[in-house]
């Protein structure tokens, strides 16, 4: 969830706010026209609903330049996306979006999923969506919401997610990350090398994960599990008995003052991280990058028992048809084209389609960001600052070693609901 | 004395018109209550259709049921015995609503009894110690400064003046007075009261200084004359004339600390339970019946406290 703020740029932190920043984009996107341009007999024009992750005035140029398509970004958070789905799926054309809400956007009957024989890349996406293991064959863990469990419906406007393959891809994948713990070396001045770090007493007071109801108590349940207190069948859909455990130990740490605070948004995690408010927490591979720029030890610490993973991709509002649809196709296969998965590969995210996110890469930036390589030139960020001096490795190394390690997946459980009304009782302890 | 006051005092021109002595014969035209039914009309039609229209949705929709996608417009009251989950069978502890509430309104109390102080005092000196209108208008303006930035921007400015390695903190372990960082300057109800009184005390200083202007200043005269001191005449003369203002601030302060969850969220560091933050966390998983018997739920007991307070002063009769 809330992917929304990864995105570098000062832009994004007065975007995100309110609804004014709806405006903002739209304004923005707007002086796109500005440019010279040969305009076609109909002006393509898409609105594209989404959280920050993908989005930025680079891709937008980028593809109204290839395609001639405009895409009018309309941003908000993960939260955000879904309910606007739910209550305006006419007010919107593309959807950006996560892979677990499609638990509830898919029986809403608001959007539609897309002809995968349209996409020109699809055999060429990672293995990761469609098979569950990296490139190299390592299988990927299945807890909690996996693309792959959620990525084909059983025909075209079915509401069951289909097991085997099928034409009918409710997501086209774009992005994914495997996250884990963000730490500060130079204050722990010790290795550390298990979530169950996140709770030691030695932390109090300084440690903080996400104020996001579904994604912290996956968290917890990692550390519980780290600590060999549970085993949990599945991480990502708790029964009420493992919700009430997980809270249970959730609930003594925050009595003991374990959380310094729980962040919500990208500049949150930065600043608590570099001002030293906290020294462990789960955190987000640009925003590690980030504090790091500022001069400040970070690291985005690989842990034994693996990361948390998300993903997300493109669908359609059930009202996109005619021209639109047809643009819709253009516009996703130009994203997979390569430019803006080199984009979001440069931000320290994955490119569903490494292929041609590879031929848009220096072979430098490709041996640092994929191959866990040392960086053999300065490695900057696609906005030209400067991410990483010479000889630097990515934290957790190579695509195989990071992705291979992810335990689990961002996800809605069954026990939603009570898992909330348990939220809000371990907030009022 | 003052221009508002002279306008209020002077009968409207449209009521002289519609009354019969003044012109007999446009009266048999338009009755007067009906001019004045035209006079409150659009601010009842924008009340009507941004306020009472969408209260009574949410009225409906706390009854109905929902699942992980949609609104099941059944009658159900799963909104309100969730909310009230474990009330009865966790006696004598606090059920999680009753323990947000108890924090929500212990708050509420701390910030309210602080801006009114601070309020009182700031308009108490621009209402009588500053002589020149112009100075009043110059002063009142400066109270607006922090208003020219977002809330948003004004909470998060605490944050490196009151963190752990903030400025607050590094002046103090400087100076000898302490060795440790102070760990609950921020991120603790320290931090929250103190944003929630920089936000809101304006809202107590303007209605206050308006109820103050307008005390006669022979009625302070005549409590000198007749020898009363300075705390007398504050007691008995400023305080009972002020009343109406001291209410009306408390009534603003009061309503948007009961309702507010960005300032305690990011100043609590998400921390502390709140009855806004408990409507937020409904909201944002789509549970929106829940939500809704939440806001019902805050709205009852916010009303609750305005009707207590309007019983000590009459609103409408002071005015």
């Amino acid at each position: 969830m809330t992917e929304t703020t990864k995105k570098t740029g000062v832009s994004r932190r007065t975007l995100l706010k309110s609804t004014a920043g709806l405006a903002g984009l739209a304004a923005g996107s707007g002086a796109i026209t500005g440019f010279p341009y040969v305009m076609s007999a109909e002006p393509k024009v898409l609105r594209y609903l989404g959280t920050a992750v993908n989005e930025g005035d680079d891709i937008s140029k980028q593809c109204l330049k290839d395609t001639g398509i405009k895409i009018e970004y309309i941003t908000a958070t993960t939260d955000d996306v879904t309910k606007r789905v739910m209550t305006q799926p006419n007010s919107f054309d593309v959807l950006d979006t996560e892979y677990f809400s499609l638990k509830k956007l898919v029986p809403s009957g608001n959007i539609l999923a897309l002809d995968s024989k349209k996409i020109k890349e699809f055999d060429n996406i990672t293995p990761v969506f469609t098979k569950g293991e990296t490139p190299g064959g390592k299988k990927i863990g299945n807890q909690g919401t996996a693309p792959w469990k959620v990525l084909y419906l059983e025909g075209k406007d079915s509401k069951t997610f289909s097991k085997t393959a099928t034409e009918f891809v409710t997501l086209i994948p774009t992005v994914y990350n495997a996250d884990t713990l963000g730490i500060r070396p130079d204050i722990i001045k010790r290795p550390i090398s298990s979530w169950a770090e996140l709770l030691n007493p030695e932390f109090k007071g300084k440690a903080s994960i996400l104020n996001i109801p579904s994604i912290g108590i996956m968290d917890a349940a990692m550390v519980v599990e780290a600590t060999g207190k549970y085993k949990y069948a599945d991480k990502g859909n708790m029964t009420k008995e493992e919700i009430d455990l997980t809270m249970k130990v959730m609930t003594e740490a925050k009595k003991a003052g374990q959380f310094r605070a729980f962040w919500k948004d990208f500049n949150e995690s930065v600043n608590l991280m570099a001002s030293g408010e906290t020294v462990i927490q789960s955190m987000w591979s640009p925003a590690v990058t980030k504090v790091r720029s500022m001069g400040i030890a970070c690291t985005f610490q690989p842990l034994k028992e693996g990361y948390r993973s998300w993903a997300s991709g493109f669908c359609v509002s059930k009202g996109v048809s005619g021209p639109k649809l047809d643009w819709a196709y253009e516009f996703v296969n130009w994203f997979l084209s390569g430019y803006a998965g080199a984009y979001l590969n440069r931000q320290g995210y994955y490119s569903a389609v490494l292929s041609t996110a590879k031929a848009n890469m220096e072979p430098y930036e490709w041996a640092y960001w994929m191959e866990g390589k040392p960086a053999e030139k300065d490695i900057k960020a696609p906005d030209g600052s400067l991410l990483e001096k010479a000889g630097a490795v990515r934290d957790g190394g190579s695509y195989e070693e990071r992705m291979g390690g992810v335990a689990c997946w961002n996800a809605v459980m069954d026990e939603n609901d009570y898992m909330v009304r348990k939220w809000n009782e371990f907030i009022a302890a | 004395m003052d221009t508002s006051e002279d306008i209020l005092q002077q009968p409207s021109p449209d009521l002289v018109r519609g009354s019969e002595t003044a012109r007999p014969a446009k009266a048999a035209r338009l009755s007067p209550s009906f001019i004045s039914w035209l006079q409150a009309g659009p601010m009842m039609l924008v009340f009507l259709a941004f306020f009472l229209i969408p209260l009574v949705f949410v009225v409906i929709v706390s009854f109905w049921d929902y699942n992980e996608y949609q609104l099941l417009p059944t009658f159900s009251g799963r909104g309100y015995t969730d909310t009230f989950e474990g009330c009865i069978a966790q006696l004598p502890d606090l059920c999680t609503i009753g323990r947000t509430y108890v924090k929500t309104l212990k708050l509420c109390v701390m910030v309210w009894a602080i801006t009114l102080f601070i309020g009182f005092w700031v308009a108490y000196f621009l209402a009588f110690h500053v002589k020149s209108k112009t100075w009043q208008m110059g002063l009142s303006l400066l109270c607006t400064i922090p208003f020219w930035t977002s809330n948003v921007i004004r909470m998060i400015a605490w944050i490196p003046l009151l963190g752990r390695n903030g400025l607050v903190n590094s002046g103090l372990i400087k100076s000898g007075l302490i060795n440790q960082p102070l760990e609950w300057l921020l991120f603790s109800e320290f931090s929250v009261v103190l944003a929630l009184v920089h936000l809101f005390t304006f809202f107590m200083v303007v209605p206050i200084f308006n109820s103050m202007v307008r005390i006669d200043k022979s009625l302070i005269e005549a409590a000198y004359d007749a020898g009363a001191t300075g705390f007398q005449t504050l007691v008995n003369v400023i305080i009972p004339l002020a009343k109406p203002g001291i209410v009306i601030g408390s009534i603003f302060v009061i309503t948007i600390v009961m309702g507010d969850f960005i300032t305690i969220g990011v100043m609590g560091g998400q921390q502390i339970a709140s009855a806004g933050k408990i409507i937020e966390t409904r909201v944002n998983a789509l549970q929106f019946p829940a939500a809704a018997a939440n806001a019902v739920i805050l709205l009852i007991i916010t009303f609750l406290i305005i009707t207590m307070m309007s019983r000590i002063v009459d609103i409408k009769k002071e005015l």
